[in-house]
């Protein structure tokens, strides 16, 4: 037996054209990524790493994210447990602002760089904008100043101007899955007004953070296409979450995504997205258990959100943080020019 | 007495009437309580509680039994 010439291979080529010249994979690259057999899946995570190792560098954001407004959300997305529409068991809540200041500096003293306030709602109201507005000065007030991420639906181009000039650098919206699959996700908004407020956002010098969720009951070809529509909004961030198949939502039922195929995604959008913040967001600690985290690690991502989650929970956030010393890989700081 | 993660009772839901003492299986709902999920329903009565998780922790009311919270 001859070996199959290198020239064909999808790992080959990526090491050209993802490492060297720092072009990311193609659509169909990508499935053919996503298709790889299990044992090649060790050479994938080293040259996903190469690839983080070169375009972003050694170090990872820590991050750490609270729910300021918890179920009764008017959307339909089917994963969620937050969605009034479903016979979800979680109730709705309001997180008061000393609670808030707790939970940003629980945050910061983990060494995380990044508090991410999160609301269900479809957009912000004039009520929800002021509580982040009074929780963020409370924040500040307890001498706090970790960058704070928002990510409050979707908005309008004054709320957008608003939470600049609050000072919010970030903001998180997340696309959940291949433009052609979100019509099976979602029916009360689509992808495009989605797109629409991630292109404010942009526009207004806010920072893009825009992931989604494998195993919403895509196929492969659209795991492929959700990574080259993240790769052309060009985010400074993608968070990648595994279904949590949560009780009384539609996907309740679902399977967990398996390690392999997890690993093989994580590997993946590190070569469609190669500079990319990569983060390793919700449903790793199902999917994975402890080892898998590691290999992500290893295999491209360079971000973790530390903690709990929003309404479910997290590993304790020093397991990661001793992993994170384990793997010699130095935890972002927050930049000390002014 | 009932499960945190479900709201169902721990023994005896109707196989053998009102003395029923048979165990009820809730190691699915066990692998997910405390790990990836925080109580949900209330152990006196089962009614479903307010919670808030937060980066680490998490509290859980019943608006009859009070509030519960995470040890970490
Ligand atoms: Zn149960
Ligand atoms: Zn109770």
């Amino acid at each position: 037996m001859t070996a199959a010439p290198e020239q064909l291979d999808v790992l080959s080529v990526a090491r050209e054209q993802v490492l060297e010249q720092g072009v990311g994979l193609s659509e169909e690259q990508v499935l053919e990524v996503l298709q790889l057999p299990d044992e090649r899946i060790p050479d994938l995570l080293e040259l996903a790493h190469a690839v983080r190792m070169r375009w972003c560098g050694p170090e990872v954001e820590v991050e750490g994210i609270v729910s300021l407004k918890t179920g009764g959300c008017p959307e339909d997305c089917h994963f969620c447990s937050q969605s009034g529409q479903f016979p979800s068991p979680v109730r709705s809540a309001w997180l008061d602002i000393p609670g808030l200041v707790k939970a940003a500096r629980q945050t910061a003293e983990t060494g995380a760089t990044e508090f991410c306030i999160v609301a269900a709602v479809r957009g912000p109201d004039k009520r929800l904008l002021s509580q982040v507005r009074d929780g963020i000065k409370a924040i500040r007030e307890d001498g706090n100043d970790i960058q704070i991420a928002c990510s409050l639906g979707m908005l309008t181009q004054e709320q957008v101007d608003e939470l600049v000039e609050m000072g919010v650098h970030r903001y998180n919206h997340n696309l959940e899955t291949a433009r052609s699959h979100f019509p099976n996700v979602v029916t009360t908004h689509s992808w495009e007004e989605r797109w629409d407020t991630l292109k404010m956002i942009r526009d207004a010098g806010m920072e893009v953070c825009c992931g989604g969720i494998i195993g919403m009951g895509e196929t492969l070809a659209q795991r492929a296409e959700f990574a080259v529509q993240l790769a052309a909004l060009e985010p400074d961030e993608v968070p990648l979450n595994f279904l949590i198949p949560n009780p009384g939502t539609p996907y309740e039922n679902y399977p967990v995504v398996e390690g392999p195929d997890a690993l093989r995604a994580v590997g993946a959008f590190r070569l469609a997205l190669p500079r990319t913040i990569l983060r390793f967001a919700g449903g790793r600690e199902l999917t994975f258990g402890d080892l898998g985290a590691k290999q992500g690690m290893l295999g491209g991502v360079n971000a973790i959100i530390v903690g709990n989650y929003l309404t479910n929970l997290g590993r304790p956030a020093q397991d990661d943080l001793d992993m994170l010393d384990e793997l010699s890989m130095p935890i972002k700081e927050l930049s000390k020019t002014l | 007495m009932y499960c945190g993660y479900c709201g169902k009772a721990r023994v005896g839901v109707g196989v053998g009437g009102a003395d029923d003492q048979t165990e009820v299986d809730h190691s699915a709902c066990a692998s997910r309580l405390g790990v990836i999920d925080p109580p949900r329903f209330c152990g006196e009565c089962a009614r479903r509680m307010v919670v808030q998780v937060t980066p680490a922790g998490w509290t859980a009311a019943c608006s009859r039994h009070g509030e519960i919270t995470s040890a970490r």
